[in-house]
């Protein structure tokens, strides 16, 4: 009885701080931005390259293959240590749950808290079978060495399942109820796996993942093809991750379809920002390129009734515009459209793309000869990446101004520390300064190969 | 209270003891990278902690999202007036994580001096970040409601103190591990250098606990006070006993037992914390008061035992292989299976792969109901890997001295 009184008095007063103090809004917002940029990329590997490397390990196996293992052996040097940077990166995201948006946790979390906590097991499985795996290597015997890659592959898929779950209820919250500001009647598994809003996000970022990670890797071989190395090594680094990337891009295009539609039907104003749509439309259309403003595109490429085709396979359809809705719940209008526009207009490139290597080898038999698809796939690889960071930004800009959709503003979740702003620098200079150091020992590790045999490493024995 | 109510801080404060316990060994390596110019030493440190440190440090993010979501009014609290420890905390593990990775990416004994001289750096403060967070919740400078001062909640005597002791603990556990690995590999001079380490640092530990009672004594008066009463007492003098135990057994030569011994000490010191602010976890805020509601906390205990079944065994696999050595030594190498003659199925699984996409196109994107539409997504994620295998260039056995070339 008291005791629960106590606590409405304790959420109550962290409530009333929100309410005073918010100059730090957007600091907060960005460094939220600055570590999802970093951290996102980063698990797509943690997602795909355990599955290409097992890949190349199984092929090694199965037919002797040296070269598939030397790719296998080599790439999982490299997963281990984007996997560390992985951790890290996330760890940071978890403190930023808290030190940026201490009401949102401290109102939620007992929403919403659970995904995270099965995301931890997951990412413990994972650490654990990542440190038996690369650094069991010649340890084990061929077959529990492949075994022994395989939980990682899974756990990479549930921990991000999780978060997105998490996501997912951000933009659809259920599972709760909020009486006299209060939330209760809590359900956590209802509110995280019961919701129909995480289907397309889960499915769309994990073929992101292998987007990301496929056409960043071709990418880099690519660039060696051009050099002029055309050894067997970096042809068969080069068309493993290429392949995936080729496969998942034109299933993107239409899982992104049902996204669209996803979200039309839960977030029209989400949907209203994406196209820039001003008013109500009957046969809505689309704009190609352009800027909102004053309830319009201008200087935009109009393609009718597209807009109503996409978001309900009804040329006549009616769409809900912009100005149907009260002006304090509308997103950054422009900000979103771009994102969108960035990402559809990229992924629609890297399919096309795809299609044609995918053409090349099923009718020719063969990888493409012309040096204008290498410099193409280099290309692929930052546009993956840009993708992927836009298609977050159309999500989670496309939610504002609510972190919680409908229930809880942003600008009531941020904290009123006051340091944010210099928090903020320093984590823009520590970010920096890493992405500095690992770009100089890529460069390092570029010009100078390092032996692959454990016989001729007798001094680095057990180091990564 | 309820068990149920107090079954997550269990869980909590369980965490908190392996992250210092086994992520505080990992971190004190840190220091002696500092202590020391000798290539091998360094490289030793690395070596050591390489398979088991993102498993060691998956025990914070434990402890944070069990805490947020078991007692979020708590976590909330701790993160408005500790946010600067925290930040930093979370700036030393960038640091850190960067650097140990691009150590992995770098070798040769010139590589790594600036990255060694990050690597150990880090490696203190960020222990001392995370310790002063704990003395400041222990002394009581964490309001429930947020609002204590940024600076003094954690820059006061008693978080001092607690933040040295972290980097000391963590440096003398460090040692007593590393002195254990050495010894395994067979190295004598790097297990004597190590187990001089552990004694001075074992040493200082205990001093720095012992005298920082006084220290608690004249800032944290409720602190001391249950740590000199009941419980409370019990479990500081088992500490003690049970931190002389282990550095008799370092001094013995008996190093894989001192792992535990120190590993229990510390439990037992945890443990007295833990029963010295009962029942509260911030001051006027109790256990009971912070719980999430039922249905939550039944969720969380069902995830934290559900996973703990899968994730022990796993963690066992790890320590046993790394403990009995054998992530160290290379085996012979096994010839590879060979399985000559693989038919061509290419152009079959191709065609089946197309037909997958062209039927789930048509039902992701005309399906009628949510059940078409969830048939035609399997059928484009069925159709996805069949393409992959049918578009991945096939393998036969090449000559090895074309893999030899590098790319
Ligand atoms: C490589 C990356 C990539 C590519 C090529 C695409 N997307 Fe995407 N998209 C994402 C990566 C992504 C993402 C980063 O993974 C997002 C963020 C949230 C999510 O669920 O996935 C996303 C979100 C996202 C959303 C918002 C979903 C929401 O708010 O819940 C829509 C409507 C689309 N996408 C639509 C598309 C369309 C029509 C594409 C066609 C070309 C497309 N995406 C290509
Ligand atoms: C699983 C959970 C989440 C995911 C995957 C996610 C993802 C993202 C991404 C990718 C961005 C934008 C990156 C960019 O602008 O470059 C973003 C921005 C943001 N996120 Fe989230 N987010 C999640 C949870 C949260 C949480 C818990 C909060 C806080 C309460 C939050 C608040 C924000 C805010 C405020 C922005 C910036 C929006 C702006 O610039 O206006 N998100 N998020
Ligand atoms: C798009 C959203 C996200 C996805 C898909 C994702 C996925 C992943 C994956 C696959 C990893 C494994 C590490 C790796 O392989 O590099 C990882 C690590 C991690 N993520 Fe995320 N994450 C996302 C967002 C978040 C958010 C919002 C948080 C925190 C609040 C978070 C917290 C973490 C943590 C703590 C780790 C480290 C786990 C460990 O120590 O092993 N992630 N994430």
């Amino acid at each position: 009885m008291g005791q629960a009184i106590r606590r409405e008095a304790v959420v109550g007063g962290i409530a009333a701080l929100a309410a005073v103090d918010q100059h730090y809004l957007d600091q907060a917002r960005q460094m939220q931005a600055l570590s999802f940029t970093v951290h996102i990329p980063l698990v797509c590997f943690g997602m795909a390259f355990p599955v290409l490397v097992l890949f190349c390990e199984w092929t090694a196996l199965r037919t002797g293959s040296e070269v598939h293992l030397t790719v296998a052996r080599r790439w999982s040097r490299v997963m281990v240590a984007l996997f560390a940077i992985g951790v890290v990166t996330g760890t940071i995201l978890s403190f930023e749950m808290g030190l940026l948006w201490p009401h949102f946790t401290g109102t939620f979390g007992s929403v919403f808290g659970l995904g995270f906590a099965v995301e931890g097991f997951s990412f413990f499985v994972e650490a654990i079978f990542i440190g038996i795996y690369v650094y069991g290597w010649d340890r084990l015997s061929p077959r529990w060495h492949l075994a022994s890659g395989i939980p990682i592959a899974i756990t990479g898929v549930t921990g991000s399942f999780m978060v997105i779950s998490v996501n997912g209820w951000m933009n659809h919250p259920q599972g709760f109820r909020i009486v006299d500001g209060r939330v209760t009647d809590v359900h956590p598994v209802r509110a995280l796996f019961a919701n129909t809003f995480m289907w397309h996000e889960f499915v769309h970022m994990y073929l992101a993942s292998f987007m990301v990670s496929g056409f960043v890797l071709a990418a880099c071989y690519a660039v060696a093809l051009l050099r002029g190395n055309t050894s067997r090594y970096v042809r068969v680094a080069l068309t493993v991750p290429l392949t995936a990337a080729a496969v998942a891009a034109p299933v993107q295009v239409l899982v992104g379809d049902w996204a669209a539609r996803t979200v039309a039907e839960h977030q029209p104003v989400k949907l209203a920002a994406l196209e820039g749509l001003g008013h109500t439309t009957t046969g809505a259309p689309v704009h190609v390129g352009g800027w909102y403003s004053d309830g319009e595109v201008h200087f935009g490429l109009p393609i009718p009734r597209l807009l109503s085709i996409l978001a309900a396979h009804d040329p006549n359809a009616t769409v809900r515009g912009l100005s149907s809705f009260p002006a304090d719940v509308l997103p950054p209008v422009n900000v979103v459209r771009l994102a969108f526009q960035t990402m559809v207009g990229l992924g629609l490139a890297m399919a096309l793309l795809a299609v044609c290597y995918l053409w090349v080898r099923f009718r020719r038999g063969r990888a493409p000869h012309s040096p204008w698809f290498y410099r193409a796939v280099v290309l692929a690889g930052p546009a993956a990446v840009t993708a992927l960071i836009a298609g977050w930004v159309t999500t989670e800009v496309g939610r504002q101004p609510w972190v919680v959709y409908g229930v809880m503003r942003t600008e009531d979740a941020v904290t009123g520390a006051s340091g944010i702003p210099v928090g903020y620098g320093v984590l823009v200079v520590v970010y920096a300064g890493c992405a500095a150091a690992v770009w100089w020992i890529l460069r390092r590790l570029a010009g100078k190969p390092f032996p692959e045999r454990p016989s001729q490493v007798p001094e680095e024995v057990g180091s990564p | 209270m309820t068990f149920l109510q107090l079954l997550p801080m269990l869980f909590v404060l369980a965490g908190v003891i392996l992250y210092t316990v086994l992520a505080g060994a990992d971190l004190g390596t840190g220091v002696w990278q500092l202590s020391t110019r000798d290539h091998d030493l360094r490289s030793r440190v690395y070596a050591s902690i390489a398979p088991v440190w993102e498993a060691n440090h998956v025990w914070l993010i434990f402890v944070l999202t069990v805490l947020w979501t078991s007692y979020p009014s708590v976590f909330a609290a701790v993160s408005i007036t500790l946010v600067v420890p925290l930040f930093l905390a979370a700036v030393g593990l960038i640091l850190r994580g960067t650097a140990y990775a691009l150590h992995g990416a770098s070798s040769g004994p010139d590589d790594h001096r600036e990255i060694d001289a990050v690597f150990g750096l880090s490696s203190v403060f960020t222990p001392f970040a995370l310790g002063a967070v704990v003395g400041a919740i222990a002394s009581g400078q964490v309001p429930p409601g947020g609002g204590g001062d940024q600076w003094s909640s954690w820059l006061n005597p008693t978080s001092i103190l607690v933040g040295v002791l972290a980097v000391v603990l963590g440096a003398y556990l460090a040692a007593v591990q590393l002195s254990a690995d050495a010894v395994r590999v067979g190295d004598a001079a790097a297990a004597a250098a190590f187990r001089r380490r552990a004694l001075a640092s074992g040493a200082l530990a205990g001093a720095v606990a012992v005298g920082g009672l006084a220290v608690v004594h004249a800032d944290a008066p409720r602190l001391f006070r249950g740590l000199t009463h009941g419980a409370g007492l019990a479990c500081v003098i088992v500490s003690v006993l049970l931190g002389l135990v282990a550095l008799g057994m370092v001094w013995r030569r008996r190093l894989d037992p001192a792992r535990y011994a120190a590993g229990a000490a510390i439990a037992a010191i945890v443990a007295g914390w833990a029963v010295a602010q009962r029942p509260d976890v911030l001051p006027g805020l109790t256990v009971a008061e912070a719980a999430a509601p039922t249905s939550t906390l039944v969720a969380v205990v069902v995830a934290v035992v559900a996973g703990g079944m899968i994730v022990f065994p796993s963690l066992g696999l790890l320590f046993g292989l790394v403990l009995r050595g054998r992530l160290d030594r290379p085996r012979r190498a096994e010839t590879t299976a060979v399985r000559a003659g693989r038919r061509n199925r290419a152009g079959l699984l191709g065609r089946i792969a197309l037909a997958c996409f062209v039927a789930g196109a048509g039902f992701t994107v005309f399906g009628p109901a949510p059940a078409l539409l969830a048939v035609g997504i399997v059928l484009l994620l069925v159709a996805a890997p069949l393409g992959f295998l049918a578009a991945v260039p096939p393998a036969p056995p090449e000559p090895v001295a074309d893999a030899e070339q590098s790319g």
